[in-house]
């Protein structure tokens, strides 16, 4: 769990953790997850445009988590990892449906959505992207 | 232009102080400093206190005015500066550039975190936030994951291992068990760390700095100042801080902390001192592998080459360049706006030739490298003592 949120903090975000809503500067060519407000590249003379983020990446790096946050009791031990999506953008995120022991640094892994973590019985219960091994 | 000096330090014990609380202290670093500067508190033109999270930690804001209260020091201009785990190193910062600006003449720098009454689960996520919340933490990151990412990256590319990374710890133990103000004075084998439990692999319970309760503080003067109520201040000789991308995954490289490094470029730039003067260092060991890129970054030795260095021994008390001769975040503890200024006064108490059991001889110039959350902000002091 990060700090419970009203449900407004929650639907702003759905285009970025229910569909890897990025975006790209058309001036420099490089991709943002998630989207940039100002290109840190060419700040204001960028040109930022949206970009669906490809759904295919590689492990960057990982490591399994086995002392969990609040919220994510029930998962531990599981993997966490950067992934490098094919646009050479950087993303942390669960890998899923994998054995730990498995997990190297190159793994080809793709997007699926899924639940993240809930605030608590009673709560709203929040969904995102995780990866998974590619089949 | 004049230099600044630190003419008085004082730091409470690090550790589980449980029958203490934020303003004592506050309260009893504050007096030790003070004391040890033999000044008296109207001659303090502004107070400057780093505290990452009081808010979280024990549900007080309003930090700066709660320095002064509870130091008997109303009406003077008092601000809490924060910059996650290097809220410390910033409020350092900020008091000397005020007096370097040329606005004050004496200023006190402090830290302060008092972490235990929170639960850890609550401390947990109060210290995550000093990493991305919305992409990093909501997907499950926690501090020590963040950093694993590091080390497992750094394990891939440069072939460090696990029991190099364990040779951070037992430096730093050894070190704090000769610091009367430490929170964990014992020594840890190897073994004992590679046995400990996996937190978030590869890293171990022991490759990890605790929670912990304290506070520091320093007095800085202008020259003139300085040399008027100190026969033998240190100097602050240098000071630079850099920025990077809050997250992990937005940086290029993921090996070393580019803020680190630039705030290395800066701070020999100001400097009168090159990289071969500096005679030992406290840097910011947050997690072991966190030692190893602070060493690479800062040039001590060449990229991916600190694992082995560590292991031969290169970086204990009394070889060629002792890093953490306090103990290190891991073994005097790491309460996180304190940290900054314990370095500080690790090095001041070095150069005086006030370091005890832990002395290095012929001290003469020491760096800090204070880093905030995964690398986001890193700020550096180079400190000369004598002359
Ligand atoms: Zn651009």
């Amino acid at each position: 769990m990060t700090h419970r949120k009203a449900l407004p903090g929650i639907w702003r975000r759905f285009p970025e953790r229910y569909r890897l809503e990025g975006n790209k500067c058309k001036n420099c060519g490089e991709h943002f997850f998630p989207p940039r407000i100002i290109c840190p590249n060419c700040r204001r003379d960028g040109k930022l445009e949206g970009h669906e983020m490809s759904k295919e990446g590689e492990i960057y790096s990982y490591t399994i988590i086995r002392s969990a946050p609040v919220g994510f009791e029930d998962q531990t031990p599981y993997v966490l990892a950067i992934i490098e999506l094919k646009e050479g953008t950087k993303v942390t995120a669960q890998i899923t449906d994998v054995d730990p022991e498995e997990m190297e640094i190159g793994m080809e892994v793709e997007e699926v959505l899924r639940k993240i973590s809930e605030d608590g019985k009673k709560g709203k219960i929040n969904y995102g992207y995780k990866f998974v091994p590619k089949s | 232009m004049d230099r600044v000096g630190i003419i008085g330090v004082g730091m409470t014990k690090f550790g589980e102080r449980w029958k203490k609380g934020l303003r004592d202290l506050i309260a009893e670093a504050g007096l030790k400093t003070i004391q040890d500067a033999n000044i008296t508190g109207d001659k303090i033109d502004a107070i400057y206190g780093g505290s990452m999270s009081a808010g979280r930690f024990v549900g007080q804001e309003h930090i700066g005015a709660v320095i002064a209260d509870s130091m008997g020091l109303n009406p003077i201009p008092s601000s809490r500066v924060e910059a996650a785990c290097a809220s410390g190193g910033l409020a350092l910062r900020e008091a000397y550039l005020s007096i370097k600006g040329g606005e004050y003449n004496v200023v006190v720098a402090g830290g302060v975190e008092k972490m235990t009454d929170s639960c850890t689960e609550e401390a947990s996520l109060t210290l995550g936030g000093a990493g991305d919340q919305e992409w990093e933490v909501f997907n499950g990151a926690t501090f020590p994951g963040l950093y694993a990412l590091i080390a497992r990256r750094h394990m891939h590319e440069y072939g460090t291992t696990e029991e190099q990374m364990a040779e951070v710890s037992v430096k730093n133990h050894a070190n704090a068990a000769k610091n009367p103000l430490a929170q964990f004075q014992f020594e840890v084998s190897r073994e004992q760390v590679m046995k400990s439990p996996k937190v978030a692999d590869p890293l171990k319970l022991l490759d990890c700095s605790p929670i912990t309760d304290g506070a520091a503080a320093t007095v800085l003067a202008s020259e003139e100042v300085a040399k008027e109520y100190c026969d033998d201040p240190v100097w602050i000789d240098a000071s630079a801080q850099a920025t990077d991308s809050l997250a992990v995954h937005d940086r290029k490289s993921i090996t070393g902390l580019n803020a680190a490094k630039v705030a290395t470029e800066k701070v020999f730039k100001k400097s009168s001192y090159d990289r071969s003067e500096i005679d030992l260092a406290e840097v910011h060991d947050c997690f072991s592998i966190a030692e190893l890129c602070a060493l690479e970054d800062m040039g001590f030795v060449k990229k991916g080459e600190a694992g082995k260095a560590m292991e031969e021994g290169r970086f204990n008390l009394n070889a060629e360049l002792p890093i953490n001769t306090s103990g290190g975040l891991k073994g005097c503890g790491h309460p996180v706006g304190a940290t900054g200024i314990k370095q500080a006064i690790e090095i001041t108490k070095q150069l005086r030739g006030e370091a005890g059991k832990r002395q290095v001889d012929e001290a003469e110039v020491g760096l800090t490298h204070n880093v905030g959350g995964s690398g986001a902000t890193a700020i550096l002091h180079i400190l000369s003592g004598g002359r």
